[in-house]
C-alpha cells in the first residue's frame, strides 16, 4: 500500500518536469477537453435531468405535511443538486466512464510499447499523455458540473410540475429562497479535486499495467475502483473542512 | 560506439543478465542472438535505458549513459532510433503523424519541411501513399517499415531494432532485412538488432553476440558463426533440419 502510495507522488513528480514543447502540450490539453468534456455531455444530461426530477419527486414525498411550505421542495431539491448530486455523483459517473479510458488507452499503449517508444525518443511519457489530461479535466468538469446544475433542476422543475407535487411558480420561488452562493463555489472546488483524482488515479494505473489484454482490463478495473472510493474519501475531508 | 561493460540485471530474485560485456561495432551491424528467454530482450531495453542496470556500464561514445538521469539522457535519446518487436506506432496518429512526431517535439521545422523529410523517410522504405492511413489499416511489413521509416526521421546515430522479422513471412523478412541494412550503410549508423532469424545471421552478421542463459557466450561474425566451436551456439544456429544438412 505504501509502496503504491509512493509510486504515485513519484509519478506526479514526473508529470511536472518542463515540456519539451508548450506549444504540443496546449494542443494536447485542447484535444483531451474535447475527450472529457463534451464527450461526456450526452451521459451528463440525461443523468442529471432525471435524477433531478427524482429528487424533486422524493423531497416532495418526505415533506408531505401541512407545517412545511411547497416550495421548501425546491429548496430542498436545488441544494442536494448543487452541493452534493452535480458535483459528486456526476463526477462518480465520470470516474467511471473518463477513467476507464483513461486506463485503457494508456495500458494499451504500455502493453503495446507505444509508451517505450515515447521515452526512447526522449519525451517524458508520462507528462506527454497524463498532464494534458488532468489540466483538462480541471478545465473543463467545473462546466459540465454547472450544466449539470442547470439541468437537473430543470429536471426537478419538469418532474414536479409533470407529477403534479408543486406548480412551476413555487418551484420558481423556492429556488430563490435562502440561496447561498457559497454552495456553488463549493461545489466548483471540490470539482476541482475530483477532476484531478478521476484523471490521475486512472492514469497511473493505466501507465503501470503490465502484461496482456487481460491485465489492462484489470488495470482499468482498479483504476475505476480506487478513484471512486479516493473521490469519496475526498469528498468527506472536503465537507469536513468546508462545512463543518 | 557503443560499450556494454559488465552489465547485470536481475528481476527480483532472478537473475537475468550476468556480467555482460561487449564492444559494439561503428557504422555495422551488430546482432545480438539467442533463444527465447534467453536475456536479449532485457539486454537491449538495458543498453536503451528502458530498464535500469543492476550494476556495470553502458557507455555511448565514451559516455556513461547508464549514470546519466532522464533529462541528462535525453541528448543521447536524440541519437536513437528504435523499432519494437510491434512496431510500436502510435494507435492515435496517422502514419504521417507518427514519423512527424520527434520532428515537431525536437526541431522548428516547418509543415513543408516536415512533410519532405517524412516523404523522403517513406519513400526511402518504399512506402507510398500511406501518409493518410492509421496503424490498424497496415499490414505487419508496412507497420515495420513505417516504424523503420519513424526510427531513421531524426536522422540518428544508433539504431536498435527489437526482432524486426517476428510475425513476418520469409519474403518480407528478407526485404525488412536487406532495407536496415542498406540504412544502416549509408547513413552509417551502428545498428543492433535482436533476432533468432538466421537468415539475418548468415547474411548480415558484421558482429555476432550470443547470449545463453543472460551470459555472453560467444562472439564472432557472420564467417565465423558457422564453424564455432560453442556447443550451445551450434544448437541455436543448426536447430533447422536444412541448415544441419547443409553443414553436414
Amino acid at each position: 500500500m505504501l509502496y503504491h502510495f509512493g509510486k504515485y507522488w513519484l509519478f506526479m513528480k514526473a508529470l511536472v518536469e518542463k515540456p519539451e514543447k508548450f506549444d504540443v502540450y496546449r494542443r494536447q490539453v485542447v484535444k483531451e477537453m474535447e475527450s472529457i468534456g463534451f464527450g461526456s455531455l450526452g451521459i451528463v444530461a440525461i443523468i442529471s435531468m432525471f435524477i433531478g426530477a427524482v429528487i424533486t419527486i422524493q423531497t416532495s414525498y418526505n415533506l408531505l405535511s401541512p407545517f412545511v411550505p411547497l416550495y421548501a421542495v425546491a429548496v430542498v431539491a436545488r441544494d442536494s443538486i448543487i452541493i452534493e448530486f452535480s458535483p459528486t455523483i456526476i463526477c462518480l459517473v465520470l470516474a467511471g466512464k473518463v477513467g476507464s479510458s483513461i486506463a485503457s488507452e494508456l495500458g494499451t499503449m504500455r502493453v503495446t510499447e507505444q509508451i517505450d517508444a515515447l521515452e526512447i525518443m526522449g519525451i517524458n511519457a508520462s507528462g506527454y499523455l497524463v498532464l494534458p489530461k488532468i489540466i483538462a479535466a480541471v478545465i473543463i468538469l467545473p462546466f459540465i458540473v454547472v450544466l449539470s446544475m442547470v439541468l437537473g433542476i430543470l429536471g426537478g422543475l419538469i418532474g414536479g410540475v409533470a407529477s403534479g407535487v408543486i406548480s412551476a411558480v413555487e418551484f420558481a420561488h423556492g429556488l430563490q429562497v435562502r440561496f447561498v452562493p457559497f454552495n456553488v463555489i463549493f461545489a466548483l472546488t471540490k470539482t476541482v479535486f475530483f477532476a484531478y483524482i478521476i484523471t490521475s488515479v486512472p492514469a497511473f494505473h493505466g501507465f503501470y499495467a503490465k502484461g496482456s489484454a487481460l491485465e489492462v482490463g484489470k488495470a482499468s478495473t482498479r483504476a475505476v475502483v480506487y478513484s471512486s472510493v479516493a473521490l469519496l474519501v475526498a469528498d468527506y475531508v472536503l465537507t469536513q473542512i468546508f462545512l463543518a | 560506439m557503443i560499450e556494454i561493460k559488465n552489465v547485470n540485471k536481475n528481476f527480483g530474485e532472478t537473475s537475468i543478465l550476468r556480467d555482460v560485456s561487449f564492444v559494439c561495432e561503428e557504422g555495422k551491424t551488430n546482432l545480438i542472438i539467442g533463444g527465447s528467454g534467453s536475456g536479449k530482450t532485457v539486454l537491449m531495453k538495458c543498453i536503451v535505458g528502458l530498464f535500469e542496470i543492476d550494476n556495470g556500464g553502458i557507455y555511448y561514445h565514451g559516455r556513461s549513459f547508464s549514470e546519466l538521469n532522464f533529462t541528462e539522457r535525453k541528448e543521447i535519446r536524440k541519437e536513437i532510433g528504435m523499432v519494437f518487436q510491434g512496431g510500436a506506432l502510435f494507435d492515435s496518429m496517422t502514419v504521417e503523424e507518427n514519423l512527424a512526431f520527434p520532428l515537431t517535439m525536437f526541431t522548428d521545422m516547418n509543415k513543408n519541411d516536415k512533410r519532405d523529410r517524412v516523404n523522403f523517410c517513406l519513400s526511402r522504405v518504399n512506402l507510398e501513399n500511406v501518409n493518410k492511413k492509421f496503424p490498424s489499416e497496415l499490414s505487419g511489413g508496412m507497420k515495420k517499415r513505417v516504424a523503420i521509416a519513424r526510427a531513421i526521421v531524426m536522422n540518428p546515430k544508433y539504431l536498435f531494432c527489437d526482432e524486426p522479422n517476428s510475425g513476418l513471412d520469409p519474403q518480407t523478412s528478407i526485404v525488412i532485412d536487406n532495407l536496415i541494412m542498406e540504412i544502416t550503410q549509408e547513413y552509417g549508423i551502428t545498428t543492433l538488432i535482436n533476432t533468432h532469424d538466421m537468415n539475418s545471421v548468415l547474411e548480415h552478421g558484421d558482429k555476432i553476440f550470443f547470449i545463453y542463459k543472460g551470459q555472453l557466450w560467444w562472439e564472432g561474425d557472420k564467417e565465423t558463426v558457422l564453424t564455432a566451436s560453442n556447443k550451445e551456439l551450434r544448437d541455436l544456429v543448426f536447430a533447422s533440419k536444412i541448415l544441419r544438412e547443409f553443414r553436414k
